[in-house]
């Protein structure tokens, strides 16, 4: 059973990284990856628990009805989760967004202060 | 056991390896573009899951980060002296935050908890189980409830009754039941989501805009 | 930020409307095939951030500006929210009160493709407006850039 869990462990272990680079690092670059880290991993672990084994000897099967009305009572019985698919797409946006307002201030801190080191600006205090 | 489950395992820890390079390295070029060898991990790891409209939206918005941040930090890259020393031990970050990811994932985990709140195993997800469908009905409406069982979980209601063969009671119409389920049955998500990104794009816009004030090197207005 | 080489601006006239037309593609047939308005309104915004890159800033002045990313952005919201509002013909706030049609065409499901077809102007414009305001204007120097001097020449 800790197999089948194996996954789970490995997506919060990204998770613990990603935090790890917020709280623990200077540079804002470095906060910037811990941030996007975090959203990946955030993602992953959703789309995690979604996934439904496939019978045996068939590959994973996607939630998109190809084969018109005959397939859709196939395709309930062996498809993966649908739900959080939908929420993480607009998930990975929305991480694009908030990565792009984080560089601006990122951008306009380094126009105030000439650095990206968060002690220096802490001294240099404006 | 199945071949997905080792390859998606050896997908994780190259991506648990890359994020761990792009934190610790000294260089920033070389840590933004880890954390882009990471993205195209995720990419394929949804890729393997039978998630295909998540694959490609990950593969072009990673490509925008990168092409982003490449050009924030490639001409500032002489910080290096910066990324060395951390604001707190190391040590004991790493500790508190392993404590906490243990306890989280042990209580999530353990087979003691509630039903509701235990994480499945992997590839048995919640709507595989069925639940008896009398108790689906709306509080005090018996007369109301389907027969048979149902899913345990609503993505298990929605591939069942997503799509009918009659127009009478038709679900949403769309064969991707994922755009189904994200503009029809939770459209509202969806509005909120807009919204946020609207946000997100109006706070750059006002970071960046050009201040009215001018900006010359005697003038400390700004301050 | 100037443009880049000659080889790179001819390639740029070929690719850029195949990546636009593919970005239209999959906001359009979001309903059928993977994708949708999220997934395509990146792609847009990949290909016109691909435009401004190779012809420099000059062009992202004249004619891909600032105002018209503005405006696409705010367009595709209101067609967004008026599908939602018109819901309210269907009964309560956001019913999909299109008739189905048969599985699988291209006008079938309803609002959807309508709906989708907001989100991905919306998105497509945002983000390529935000791209703008990241990487393309070039900053004016302030007090900032004179104390990045200073650092380098003591540290």
């Amino acid at each position: 059973m800790t197999l089948a869990m194996l996954p789970f462990m490995l997506a919060f272990l990204l998770l613990v990284a990603g935090l790890y680079a917020i709280v623990a690092k200077r540079n804002l670059i470095k906060v910037i990856v811990g941030i996007l880290v975090l959203d990946y991993a955030a993602n992953l672990l959703l789309v995690l628990m979604g996934y439904r084994t496939p019978p045996v000897g068939k590959a994973p099967v996607a939630p998109i009805l190809t084969g018109g009305w005959a397939q859709a009572e196939e395709l309930a019985a062996s498809a993966v989760d649908p739900v959080p698919q939908a929420l993480i797409l607009t998930s990975i946006v929305i991480g694009l967004s908030v990565t792009a307002l984080v560089v601006a201030l990122a951008v306009r801190l380094y126009e105030k202060y000439g650095t990206f080191d968060t002690e220096l600006m802490r001294n240099l205090k404006g | 056991m199945d071949p997905i489950l080792w390859i998606l395992l050896a997908l994780l820890g190259f991506m648990l390896i890359g994020s761990l390079i792009a934190i610790e390295t000294r260089d920033l070029l070389s840590s933004v573009i880890c954390v882009g060898a990471v993205g195209f991990g995720t990419s394929l790891v949804f890729l393997l899951l039978g998630a295909p409209d998540l694959a490609i939206t990950q593969v072009v918005v990673e490509i925008l980060v990168l092409v982003v941040l490449v050009r924030v930090v490639i001409t500032r890259r002489d910080e290096t002296h910066a990324t060395s020393r951390s604001t707190l031990p190391v040590g004991v970050v790493l500790l508190a935050l392993g404590v906490m990811a243990a306890v989280v994932f042990g209580v999530l985990a353990s087979r003691e908890a509630d039903e509701d709140l235990r994480l499945a195993p992997f590839g048995r997800p919640r709507m595989t189980r069925q639940v008896d469908a009398a108790a689906l009905a709306p509080a005090g409406r018996p007369d109301l409830a389907p027969a048979g069982t149902e899913p345990a979980s609503v993505g298990g209601a929605y591939l069942k009754h997503g799509l009918t063969a009659d127009e009478a009671s038709r679900g949403s119409g769309a064969a991707n039941y994922v755009m189904g389920v994200l503009l029809d049955y939770r459209a509202y998500d969806t509005l909120g989501e807009a919204t946020v990104i609207f946000v997100a794009v109006i706070g750059a816009y006002a970071v960046l805009r050009k201040v009215g004030r001018s900006r010359h090197a005697g003038n400390e207005s700004d301050r | 930020m100037q443009g880049m080489s000659p080889i790179v601006k001819n390639i740029t006239r070929l690719v850029a409307g195949f990546i636009v037309l593919f970005g239209a593609y999959i906001v359009l047939y979001g309903h059928v095939t993977p994708g949708g308005g999220f997934t395509g309104g990146v792609i847009l915004a990949g290909g016109l951030a691909l435009v401004v890159l190779a012809f420099g800033e000059a062009f992202a002045r004249n004619v891909l500006t600032h105002e018209v990313a503005k405006v696409a952005d705010s367009m595709g919201a209101l067609l967004f929210l008026l599908v939602a509002v018109l819901g309210f013909a269907g009964g309560v706030f956001f019913t999909n009160f299109l008739p189905a049609g048969t599985l699988g065409h291209l006008v079938s499901a309803g609002t959807i493709p309508i709906a989708n077809l907001g989100i991905g102007i919306k998105v497509g414009a945002g983000l390529f407006g935000a791209f703008l305001a990241l990487a393309a204007f070039r900053r004016t120097t302030g007090a900032g850039q004179e104390r990045a001097d200073v650092l380098q020449s003591h540290s």
